[in-house]
């Protein structure tokens, strides 16, 4: 178990390695006029050229990527260059994160306690009213785009239910709203996958030995079908807690939460290189952990599950 | 008594000389004869007509399939009927000499106009073909593209790991980027949008058909065609794409409205089409900016009805269709 953490850990670092590089080097491929923004017509030649010395652009490319490897070394994410000139990105980063991890963490926690349940009350009365009212609404938030219903939920759910449009750090009640919105394609993302597992397992051969054996079905359910119908779920819950962190573009900005949604998106298309490659690589981080404790998860629920031998086998 | 059936009854006294005085009817194929089927088992059963007999009993998905039709035939046809206006024209008042904004529905702009006096009408109707357009040409692509580079990744195992990796480090390149650049070496055009989504789009898809195969790459069947030397070509179009057709189509007829939904989430982060060509997703991004006030709220409304139609409908009839591609169902 320990040798296989250390071979994916290493594995994770070459990865994490080559991403960030390939990034570098498409961001280099950008125009030039980008760093410049609105002010590209207002500066001549030889302006230009100091400001892009002192962004560090004029040096030759593997003095650029040396530098960046070098600082990343010893911990420093760099100084951003366009969105806030000069400011530490750690420094831009730190306190968006808090917004976005609440909300996320809020969200995904209400699609898990509204979800499973859901889809496990589907998979019972399989056929019944219920279970066509939830497959309805998994159909309408899975093909309808996010951006749409986000739209009509702000404005007629924020006037239904009197709560404020827009998010208000010191007024508790703007928090329901933006966390709801969040929540819904995870409550119909984890009621439809449930649902899909019991199902399976509900027509395995296990179940008619222990009803012929005169189990109950709540005994059958919680003893046997829940059990196994929760393997292949549980592998998808740390990711989606820890890719909160990258926020939610449309949410945050609908409801005008200073997360760090749509952050990544600005500072591409400002150009900021220093802030996209750190971005970029602390998402990559955590999705690749996400996918690691996923496995181990899995592995933790279900013991016939080994990761090491996985491998071996191959 | 057929000809067959006494081929096979007087088969042990054939000898090679006499072989060549069989009848040359013998070898042609027999018509199909209920009766005849009966004894010997044999069922005039095909895949694809089966499919389609499930398909079409299915009367919400086929209502939704002509509805779509239709849909397509009338955002082409719109453009030449009677009294329509032009999608990016401005209209202006006759009497008056000022633009027509934001005109409420009435007889004359039957869905009103937009902020600056184009008639949305023509504008949606415009917009859906665009965005039809790119859905169904992202899909489809993405879904070529996706079975086939996924077939290869799963079954060959010496690309397994290569492409694995190849796939962790695409997957995490921020998607605008590649968009980004991709707009500053194309002009922005309806090409250009499908063309820079296609870039990335398919890896999901891969992804999906080679975790399938992989689960069915070793199974007997597999073994016993490998054993006799089936090319691999041969082995993947035969032997495992027909195995997962049910969920490939699935993934497809979902590609289509993920694609029409991503144009619309690239409109808002500004990265879309330019106002100038419509498209669901920039028509939503225009009624976005004025749904505050309840007299203009019809600019989001009609864009955003006829978008959700169009995407429910692809969704269910997906649905509905790998149930009826699936042979379990077909008995």
């Amino acid at each position: 178990m320990f040798l296989y953490v250390l071979k994916r850990l290493f594995q994770s670092l070459i990865t994490l390695f080559v991403i960030t590089t390939v990034v570098f080097l498409l961001l280099r491929l950008m125009p030039e006029e980008g760093y410049f923004g609105e002010n590209y017509d207002k500066l001549d030649e030889m302006q230009k050229e100091v400001i892009l010395t002192e962004m560090g652009l004029r040096d030759p490319l593997h003095v650029q990527l040396g530098k960046f490897y070098k600082n990343l070394f010893h911990g420093d994410l760099g100084r951003s260059i366009v969105f806030r000139p000069r400011v530490k990105i750690w420094r831009i980063i730190k306190p968006k994160v808090p917004y976005s991890l609440w909300f996320g963490v809020a969200s995904v926690t209400l699609s898990l306690l509204i979800g499973i349940p859901m889809g496990l009350f589907m998979a019972r009365c399989k056929g019944h009213w219920f279970d066509s009212l939830g497959s309805g609404y998994i159909v309408l938030i899975n093909s309808v785009p996010a951006a749409v219903y986000y739209l009509f939920i702000q404005l007629y759910l924020s006037s239904a239910l009197r709560l404020p449009m827009l998010f208000d750090a010191r007024n508790p009640a703007s928090w329901v709203l933006p966390a709801v919105s969040m929540s819904l394609s995870g409550i119909a993302y984890y009621a439809m996958w449930v649902r899909r597992y019991m199902v399976d397992e509900l027509n395995r051969d296990y179940v008619k030995l222990a009803r012929a054996k005169g189990l109950s079905s709540t005994q059958i359910m919680t003893r046997h079908v829940i059990r196994n119908a929760f393997v292949p779920v549980t592998q998808y819950i740390p990711m989606s807690f820890l890719l909160t962190i990258s926020g939610s573009i449309y949410v945050e900005s609908l409801f005008s939460i200073p997360g760090m949604g749509g952050l990544l998106v600005t500072a591409i298309q400002r150009q900021d290189n220093p802030l996209v490659q750190a971005l970029v690589l602390i998402f990559s981080s955590v999705g690749i952990l996400g996918l690691f404790l996923g496995d181990v998860l899995m592995a933790l629920f279900d013991p016939r599950i080994k990761l090491t031998r996985k491998a071996a086998s191959r | 008594m057929s000809s067959f059936d006494k081929l096979t009854t007087s088969m042990e006294s054939v000898t090679a000389e006499q072989l060549k005085d069989l009848d040359p009817a013998l070898f042609e194929f027999a018509p199909y004869s209920e009766n005849a089927s009966e004894s010997r088992g044999y069922s005039n059963y095909a895949y694809w007509r089966s499919t389609w007999r499930s398909f079409s009993h299915n009367r919400t998905a086929m209502t939704l399939l002509i509805g779509l039709i239709v849909l397509l035939c009338f955002t082409f046809v719109q453009p030449l009927l009677p009294a329509q206006k032009s999608p990016t024209q401005v209209y202006t008042n006759a009497q008056t000499g000022r633009q027509e904004r934001n005109h409420a529905p009435c007889a004359e702009f039957w869905f009103g106009t937009n902020t600056i006096g184009q008639d949305l009408w023509a504008r949606v109707w415009s917009g859906t073909r665009t965005s039809l357009l790119i859905g169904l040409a992202v899909g489809l692509w993405n879904a070529v593209l996706g079975i086939i580079v996924g077939a290869l990744w799963g079954y060959v195992r010496r690309l397994d790991g290569l492409l694995t990796e190849a796939y962790n480090v695409v997957r995490n390149i921020p998607n605008s980027i590649i968009l980004i650049l991709a707009s500053y070496i194309m002009r922005p055009s309806v090409g250009t949008m499908i063309a820079a989504m296609c870039v990335t789009g398919w890896l999901p898809m891969a992804r999906f058909v080679r975790n399938q195969i992989v689960i069915i790459r070793d199974r007997e069947y597999n073994l016993a065609s490998r054993c006799l030397g089936t090319p691999t070509e041969r082995l993947i179009r035969k032997n495992l794409l027909p195995y997962l057709v049910s969920v490939i189509m699935l993934r497809i007829a979902l590609a289509i409205p993920q694609a029409i939904g991503q144009e619309v989430f690239l409109t808002y982060i500004g990265l879309g089409l330019p106002v100038s060509i419509p498209s669901l997703g920039n028509l939503i991004n225009e009624g976005r900016i004025v749904m505050m006030s309840a007299s203009t709220r019809y600019q989001l409304l009609f864009p955003a009805l006829v978008l959700s139609a169009v995407t429910v409908s692809f969704y269910v009839m997906g649905n509905a269709f790998a149930d009826a591609a699936d042979p379990r169902n077909h008995v």
